[in-house]
């Protein structure tokens, strides 16, 4: 199928883009980073903007560097950069892991960091690791830049905090050095969509969990922090028993919807169990 | 909503043409190019049958816009022989019979390809991974991987012998 016309800007800056953007204007704009999820979207004419403004040529967008206590990741570094990237791997394993499950290798290829949290689908992969991990993203706007927590960035379904004529620049993650980690994911065959995903990072010492974090991918309209999970496992053994009973909280506060997949009580009981292999597989 | 010039290198030949924004790197390839040894499997991004090589990795041609690669140097399956040779990858599918019908044959090969370069002895596991993204709707994976593995193989051997004779 082919796209309905429109037309196209590669901007070279973030700062032309954003006035690209503030220049169209009445016209319906839609932000193209690796594609992966638009051109589909708009091959099945599900949209129709009048001007697509492709993030592709900002070199600035691309690439990770150390920022002190946290990593910064440009927004239109790709999911296969993610999981190779050595200092991913060494501050934030969960993100390289998490984006090793992402679709296929093709997809991995064009599809981006940034352009995947930004979509914020909620059986997409990277948007459950980055709140676990306490994420902030980097917004910029006609009036500079401001920072967004983790928290406050998913706001319901498809939608994030980023406003009309804004752009996700970067995203800076915490440090988490030494961490374990793990991304359990479920799916019927492989390279489909998440029916539920289970991110977690432990930081065990002397075989004691000293602190936890676990995102849920597709257990609601947004990805879900398992704080009940995290708050039962701290002070426990790392041992499998502890973790199991620890992940029996893991559906509390959610709201997992009912589709061709699963129904709701079965999400609850994935969460649950993929919670336990998540947290033991990333205990090691 | 015009037309925008790109210059793009498809199989080592340099092209510049005009094409619409809404263009589909397949469709560019096949219809403007006659490059139709890639096809159009699903049309939903499922099927890995539009494979090709962009600027050294592999992606899903309907998955990207002719404009996107503007600048960009791409490989499909019709670049793969060098001098009337099959690649090593095309040789293998030929001999261990890695396909049925043939239609996913070139988005197989072209992921292939990408996996051997990056993971030159894999796995069976690691190949079916490899391979995720690619569909064969006649179920004939198992000579698919079969063909993956003995290309592995003969890649390590002429590189043996290459190295042999430096």
């Amino acid at each position: 199928m082919i796209p309905a016309a429109f037309d196209y800007e590669s901007p070279a800056s973030v700062d032309e883009a954003l006035a690209v953007i503030a220049g169209a204007g009445d016209r319906e704009v839609k932000v193209l980073a690796g594609g992966q999820s638009l051109i589909p979207v708009l091959r099945l004419r599900m949209n129709a903007p009048d001007l697509v403004v492709d993030l592709g040529r900002i070199a600035e967008l691309r690439g990770v560097r150390d920022d002190g206590d946290a990593i910064a990741i440009g927004a239109m570094t790709t999911h296969d950069d993610v999981t190779r990237e050595p200092l991913i791997r060494q501050h934030a394993l969960l993100l390289s892991l998490a984006a090793q499950t992402v679709a296929d290798p093709q997809v991995r290829h064009r599809g981006t960091f940034g352009g995947s949290l930004a979509h914020a689908d909620p059986a997409a992969d990277m948007p459950a690791p980055a709140l676990a991990l306490g994420a902030e993203f980097v917004i910029a706007g006609p009036s500079g830049r401001r920072t967004v927590g983790a928290s406050d960035f998913f706001t319901d379904l498809f939608t994030t905090a980023i406003g009309e004529g804004e752009l996700l620049v970067e995203v800076r993650v915490p440090k988490h050095t030494g961490w374990g980690a793990h991304y359990e994911k479920f799916n019927h065959v492989a390279h489909t969509w998440s029916i539920v995903g289970v991110a977690a990072a432990v930081r065990v010492e002397g075989g004691t969990i000293a602190e936890a974090k676990v995102g849920l991918t597709n257990m609601g309209l947004v990805p879900i922090r398992a704080t009940a999970v995290e708050q039962a496992l701290v002070g426990q053994p790392a041992t499998a028993d502890a973790i199991r009973a620890a992940a029996q909280n893991a559906d509390q506060g959610t709201n997992p919807m009912s589709d061709a997949s699963a129904d709701e009580d079965y999400r609850r009981h994935l969460a649950k169990v993929l919670t336990g292999r998540a947290v033991l597989a990333a205990v090691g | 909503m015009g037309t925008r010039r790109i210059s793009v290198t498809v199989d080592g030949v340099a092209y510049s043409d005009d094409v619409e924004p809404r263009t589909l790197l397949v469709h560019y390839l096949r219809e403007r190019l006659g490059k139709t040894g890639t096809v159009v499997g699903c049309d939903t991004s499922n099927c890995g049958a539009c494979t090709v090589h962009l600027d050294g990795r592999s992606v899903k041609s309907c998955s990207v816009l002719a404009v996107q690669v503007d600048g960009s140097d791409v490989t499909t399956i019709e670049g793969l022989a060098q001098n009337g040779e099959l690649h090593p990858v095309q040789q293998a599918f030929h001999e261990n019979h890695g396909l049925q019908c043939g239609y996913c044959t070139p988005g197989m090969i072209m992921q292939s390809v990408d996996l051997l370069k990056d993971n030159p002895d894999p796995s069976d596991e690691e190949i079916r991974e490899g391979l995720e993204g690619n569909l064969c709707r006649c179920t004939g994976y198992q000579n698919i991987v079969k063909s993956v593995k003995a290309a592995a193989k003969a890649g390590s051997v002429s590189a043996g012998v290459a190295g042999g004779a430096a």
